[in-house]
């Protein structure tokens, strides 16, 4: 349980004493500029090694990414591996740690100390979110409209599936199954 | 079957098996349309000769009119359906709920199902909710019916008369095999099941001694999932992609080399039919066939049973 003392000041800690998650969480939203160019150049990078890991299979890189992503995004973020990274556009606000799952801006549950209708002790990740896109330069692009979540890509990568989209101008869908009636 | 116990439902169904009648049930997909009319377009045909039409929820994990809405029309129009749940679209708060407005509707049987994996149909995207399994289902129901409660504890006044039943899957029993998982599905309240397609007479007639050991068809009511065979492609389609089901190969062949093989499925229906309805244990039939109601009305009507009924 997380229980953040006054504001700012002290860091939030469990009941064992280890720095809690939250709190490193608020501070990646507090550096949401730094998040956002440290991705900028490993986004870049990714794209440009995109060759590489056509050689090897995407398939044969799905784990170790995957992996990489839910212990680095999870340490900064408390990603929850919804496969579809949002972060860019959302202040570095983890919109999945909304107990609602809202990916559109808050619910209307925002309590007047800008902390969750659900989770009091916990700040509202999308007020966290409009204070870490001010500080962004692609912050605008929280005001656009997020699709609903593709529930199939959870625990999958984001990182590779970026790289794919944008190295493959045209994706070709899968074929949709021949549905069944049962 | 004696299956001897207070009436649970004001349905035809549960009157029909209580009484001891050999039932035939048949099956219906709502369809894709905001009006009444296709769904009794496809599902009036079977009036007066199916005692129950199963309505499926969400058939193939697609989105279809919803199953709650598609029952009640039927039950309105003289129809009575057997309301498929599956807890794959809902969680616990919408099925307490669809099972309440189900009952309001005068919809007397459901038949409570895990569903078709969403992966498999043509939004793989969506979310399963699974937030309570069939069982979990079957026993809110039952609570809701015979303690007029809610999982909460909150009384239902006046109870929903609820026939639950549950789905269920015939296998050649090994030796030492017991019925498991049917013994918990009567535990969590089922009065009856409709099984997968089990053309397999021989095999059908292992399991259900098998079931006969342990005493269930004295505890529910086991009707028997057939119906009838569009083409011998069909039948061997089936055998791949259907779970569990088996079409044996004199059955496929004979639909090959019949000129008509439609015809020649709904007659090999037909003789299931008469069968089935001689094998102890037997409370009744299922008959499912996608889109193919008219064929299933037909063979109920050509097996001569619904005579028999009447005569007895």
């Amino acid at each position: 349980m997380w229980l953040p003392r006054n504001g700012r000041g002290a860091a939030p800690r469990r009941p064992n004493g280890s720095i809690s998650m939250y709190a490193v969480r608020l501070w990646s939203v507090r550096h949401s500029h730094l998040m956002e160019r440290t991705y900028k150049v490993l986004e870049a990078t990714l794209i440009a090694l995109a060759p590489l890991f056509a050689r090897v299979g995407y398939a044969r890189l799905e784990r170790p990414f995957a992996w990489t992503e839910r212990n680095l995004k999870g340490l900064l973020f408390d990603c929850q591996m919804c496969g579809q990274c949002a972060l860019s556009s959302t202040g570095m606000s983890c919109p999945m740690n909304c107990p609602k799952n809202l990916r559109n801006g808050p619910c209307g549950g925002v309590r007047a100390n800008g902390h969750c209708e659900v989770k009091p002790e916990m700040k509202c990740v999308w007020v966290a979110a409009w204070e870490g896109a001010q500080a962004m330069s692609g912050g605008t692009a929280i005001v656009e409209v997020q699709k609903p979540v593709d529930h199939s890509l959870k625990g999958s990568s984001s990182w590779l599936r970026v790289v794919r989209e944008k190295t493959a101008p045209a994706p070709v869908a899968p074929p949709k199954p021949k549905a069944v009636a049962s | 079957m004696s299956v001897v116990g207070m009436h649970r439902s004001a349905g035809r169904l549960e009157a029909a098996l209580r009484a001891g009648h050999f039932v035939m049930t048949a099956e219906t997909s709502p369809p894709d349309a905001g009006a009444a009319g296709p769904v009794l377009e496809r599902a009036g045909c079977l009036k007066g000769i199916a005692d129950a039409v199963n309505v499926t929820d969400g058939a193939g994990a697609c989105a279809h009119m919803s199953a709650v809405a598609a029952a009640a029309i039927l039950a309105q129009h003289g129809i009575e359906p057997v309301l498929q749940f599956t807890v794959r679209d809902r969680n616990r708060m919408a099925l307490q709920g669809d099972l309440l407005g189900a009952a309001a509707l005068g919809v007397p049987n459901i038949l409570c199902l895990h569903g078709d994996d969403a992966k498999k149909g043509d939004q793989p995207e969506t979310k399963p909710v699974y937030d309570i399994d069939s069982r979990e289902l079957m026993r809110t129901a039952r609570r809701l019916r015979d303690e007029g409660l809610l999982p909460s504890g909150r009384p239902v006044e006046p109870r929903p008369g609820i026939f639950i039943g549950a789905a269920d899957l015939p296998v050649d029993p090994r030796p030492g095999w017991r019925p498991d998982g049917l013994i918990a599905k009567i535990d969590s309240g089922a009065d009856f099941v409709q099984t997968q397609y089990a053309f397999d007479l021989s095999l059908l007639r292992r399991y259900l001694a098998a079931l006969a050991d342990h005493g269930i068809p004295d505890r529910l009511f086991i009707l028997v999932g057939i119906g009838p065979l569009a083409s011998a492609r069909s039948a061997r389609w089936m055998n791949e992609n259907l779970f569990g089901v088996h079409v044996p190969e004199p059955l496929i062949q004979r639909l090959e080399k019949a000129p008509d093989q439609g015809a020649e499925g709904r007659r090999i229906c037909v003789e299931m039919l008469q069968e089935l309805a001689e094998i102890a244990g037997v409370a009744g039939a299922h008959l499912m066939a996608p889109k193919q109601e008219q064929a299933c009305a037909e063979a109920i009507l050509e097996s001569g049973l619904l005579k028999r009924r009447r005569a007895a």
